[in-house]
């Protein structure tokens, strides 16, 4: 075998589901010990054409050619079995066992004594596996504690035994979906150190990602889907965020979304004053002491990896009756208490104040998957006139406001009947902002507002989150995502267990001495 | 047609196949147990719509199976599993039983209009305590309303036995009610029992499908079904549409009641109802939840179990219990989500 030989070679693959061609003669070569990069916004294909190698879906037509030879497999264990593994984007790890049995648990071995045994009773040797783990983690350089429990272990450490899971099983080619998603910049720093070694220990690298930065930090190759098909396969060393950024889209988009002066402080839409929330299961609090505002005009970023208290925080805006027994504190809204003392608002007098909220998880919260997308624009609008009239809903006002909403926000397919689950992550998003939109809000929520959207919807979510506050809006940002944090916010609050540990104004603030305090630096 | 723009025939074809298969299967059943499978079925037929009567039959089980079933159906859309239902009609005929007997001189119109308010009411009421207990203390409505099945059943011994027992009669039954609580019998069947009721039944289903499709508060329960986390993000107070569903549905379910009492036995009979409450499960499962699908699996569910009445009479082999067999298998058939999902994927696939 040499070098020239690919890794992975894709010929002509076709994917059909029902009526969509999700994937239209895909040609894809992968070099040995190389890391390649698979870009394309949602619904792009890219996805559909790795769960075809990666032996998930069955290819309509075309061939799957792994070190030159034609393969084909019914299910991922014969993928596995062939070399190919893939690091799914939420991990498969049982929280409270340690990393040695969640790595060995499928691929338990035993000593060669017990074979006499039928293969389920034999006993497992825990410390030949130990020692072969170590062996791999030092060869490839992925440092980790073998004995904590996997739930008490940062992230990225996660994500470390998710690689090691693969090499354990002798995998050569890894796919990692979008690896850095839940990643600080350090800690993605440190998979890129990763993933650099594993390359050059001859294994092959292929990343799912939309995040351009990343692809021209790492990447040796890159490979654009759009539309069900590749429509540029290019070295990186030739091509810049910009192309690629256009390449995915098939127009120019505009991705840093020009910083506007900061206009004068207005009056507090948000007043934070000494917030705390105890923890329903005992621990430590998720939320301490949290003081801040948010003035009208402005954008408040808060940055923070995820689980550091964010979306308590949320919960507290939105559902202070819920929590008013276990909290602190005082939160103001629009120059009404919402939660004080044993006075805490119900949701719907908070909404009704002016309050537009984009929720974290929109399939969780902020949408009817199974229900047409008329009745996912009148959820939250329904109690209103002139949608509501004398406790019938009136289905001619809401039909012709979500008509003009879905066009003004320009979510696609232009129906009302289509069901929400039915649209890609960016055109729910989309219809989540129209309709939060649809009650003029004085004061917006903006949880992860692009987490999983396609570049040109981000683009146009950040222009719409600009526009509220051009209009005298105050909006709260919660993202994970630094460059829209860094892009957006007029101020930048950092939270870490459930404080904050920086404040920053705008241009005061780099990707660096934010990832510093997120990770808890600022305390060591 | 409306049903044509939402994926044509498919939704409406799968409980009519559902419903075919069942039937074969039971008829099957009947087989291997020794009687003509042909036979049965005409027997089936012919005792549920051979004549006026029978047929008046038919509708009359059908009619507090319509209620059942609403009340079966309708928390279903909140995503709560009422059990309840016997015990909720138990009491709602109780109620409606105790003011005809206490107040026996309220004239006409009023009399029957007091009489289901009672009946209501006191469904309601035992609608309300499942739904109450789930929303404020977490306590799971099934566990809740089976156990207030028992309750209801002990409740309703007791004052039949205690309170307003019939002096006149030998069985467990309640004083007679007043003359004017009678409602309007349907004497085109006959001497079949079917009252007015029947209307009433038609017109709840209907008011449950203007309530769910139509309104505000029919909205927020849907919401609270499909999603409640995004309802309540949505400031829809998902408590307060849970127990709405269940007072409802207790109170149609109380309204079996109107039927048998007032259109019926003209007085509270201790176990008038072959587990009304608990076919009505059946009966919203093959509905699907809707409304209009309530209206027409309890007037089948009704004619089967008409039908399946006479079996111990005309048949060496089989009883009526094969009614029970029957319901059994069409609602296997049509919780097959999975083989039906084959099915389709199977025509659409290339």
């Amino acid at each position: 075998m040499t070098n020239e030989t690919p890794a992975v070679e894709l010929r002509g693959l076709q994917k059909r589901f029902g009526k969509v061609q999700a994937n239209e003669d895909i040609h894809l070569r992968v070099r040995r010990g190389s890391i390649h990069a698979i870009i394309g916004e949602n619904g792009a294909g890219k996805s559909t054409a790795m769960k075809m190698l990666y032996g998930m879906y069955r290819p309509d037509a075309g061939e799957i050619r792994v070190h030159g030879e034609q393969r084909s497999w019914a299910s991922p264990s014969e993928a596995i079995a062939a070399g190919i593994g893939m690091v799914h984007q939420h991990f498969m790890l049982a929280g409270p066992y340690n990393a040695v049995e969640n790595i060995v648990a499928g691929a338990e071995t035993s000593e060669p004594r017990w074979r006499w045994l039928p293969r389920a009773f034999r006993p497992v040797d825990a410390t030949g596996a130990r020692a072969r783990l170590e062996k791999l983690a030092r060869q490839y350089g992925l440092e980790m504690n073998f004995d904590a429990p996997v739930e008490e272990l940062a992230v990225g450490v996660q994500q470390r035994i998710e690689i090691l899971k693969l090499l354990y099983r002798d995998a050569s080619i890894l796919i990692l979906d979008e690896p850095t998603a839940v990643l600080t910049p350090q800690e993605t720093e440190e998979l890129f150190v990763n993933l650099r070694k594993l390359c050059a220990e001859g294994k092959t690298v292929l990343i799912i990602t939309h995040k351009l930065k990343e692809v021209m930090a790492i990447a040796d190759h890159v490979t654009v889907f759009r539309a069900g098909k590749v429509v540029g396969d290019i070295p990186r060393a030739g091509t810049s965020v910009e192309e690629l950024a256009s390449m995915m889209v098939g127009r120019k988009v505009n991705l840093t979304a020009a910083p506007p002066p900061p206009p004068e402080r207005g009056e507090a839409v948000l007043d934070v004053r000494e917030l705390s929330l105890a923890s329903s299961v005992g621990g430590k609090h998720p939320i301490q002491n949290l003081s801040f505002d948010v003035r009208a005009g402005e954008i408040v970023g808060i940055a923070g990896v995820e689980g550091n208290g964010q979306s308590q925080l949320l919960q507290l805006l939105l559902h202070p009756r819920a929590y008013r027994k276990r909290s602190r504190g005082e939160i103001h809204c629009l120059g009404q208490p919402i939660l004080a003392g044993k006075a805490a608002l119900a949701t719907a007098a908070i909404k009704a104040l002016g309050v537009g909220v984009i929720p974290e998880d929109r399939h969780r919260e902020g949408l009817l998957l199974e229900r047409p997308v008329l009745e996912n624009f009148l959820l939250g609008l329904h109690q209103r006139a002139p949608f509501a009239r004398r406790g019938f809903v009136s289905l001619k006002a809401v039909r012709s406001a979500a008509a003009r909403a879905i066009e003004e926000y320009d979510v696609r397919p232009r129906s009302l009947e289509v069901a929400a689950g039915g649209l890609s992550g960016g055109n729910q998003q989309k219809l989540i902002i129209a309709r939060e939109f649809e009650r003029s809000p004085r004061f917006m929520v903006a949880a992860q507002p692009t987490r999983g959207v396609d570049v040109g919807a981000i683009e146009f979510i950040h222009q719409r989150i600009l526009r509220a506050r051009a209009e005298g809006a105050g909006v709260l940002l919660v993202s994970s995502e630094l460059d829209e944090i860094l892009a957006l916010s007029d101020r930048i609050l950092v939270m870490y267990e459930g404080r904050i540990v920086a404040r920053f104004n705008r241009g005061e603030a780099t990707e660096q001495s934010l990832g510093i305090h997120m990770g808890g630096g600022s305390h060591s | 047609m409306k049903v044509a723009a939402k994926g044509g025939w498919l939704p409406l074809l799968q409980p009519i196949l559902a419903v075919a298969a069942g039937l074969a299967a039971g008829l099957a059943v009947a087989g291997l147990a020794g009687e003509s499978p042909w036979h049965v079925l005409k027997i089936l037929a012919r005792s549920a719509f051979g004549s006026p009567y029978d047929l008046g039959m038919s509708l009359f089980y059908a009619t507090p199976l319509i209620f059942t079933g609403l009340a079966v159906a309708l928390p279903l859309k909140a995503g709560l599993f009422n059990i309840g239902a016997e015990g909720q009609l138990t009491l709602g005929a109780l109620a409606a039983a105790a003011v005809g007997a206490l107040f026996p001189a309220v004239p006409w119109p009023w009399a029957p209009l007091l009489a289901g308010l009672a009946a209501f009411a006191a469904g309601a009421f035992w609608g309300f305590i499942p739904g109450w207990l789930r929303v404020r203390r977490g306590s799971h409505e099934v566990i809740n309303t089976i156990m207030l099945n028992f309750i209801a059943a002990g409740l309703a011994s007791w004052v039949t036995l205690y309170l307003l027992k019939n002096p006149a009669s030998q069985n467990p039954e309640t004083r007679d009610l007043g003359a004017g609580y009678a409602i309007a019998k349907l004497h085109v069947f006959g001497d079949a029992p079917v009252s007015s009721a029947l209307f009433l039944a038609l017109l709840a289903a209907a008011a449950v499908w203007v309530f769910l499709w139509k309104t505000v508060a029919g909205f927020e329960v849907r919401a609270v079904g499909e999603n409640d986390v995004a309802a309540r993000k949505a400031g829809i107070r998902d408590g307060r549409a849970r127990i709405l569903v269940m007072v409802l549905a207790g109170g149609l379910a109380g309204l079996v009641g109107i039927g048998e009492v007032l259109g019926n036995a003209g007085r509270f009979r201790l176990g008038f109802s072959p587990d009304f409450g608990f076919i009505g499960i059946a009966v919203a499962l093959l509905a699907r939840g809707r409304p209009e699908g309530v209206v027409a699996a309890g007037l089948l569910f009704g004619a089967l179990h008409k039908g399946s009445a006479d079996l111990d009479l005309e048949t060496e082999n089989v009883t009526r219990d094969l009614s029970l067999i029957l319901q059994a298998l069409v609602i296997l058939s049509v919780s097959a989500d999975g083989l039906w999902d084959w099915l389709k994927k199977r025509r659409t696939a290339p």
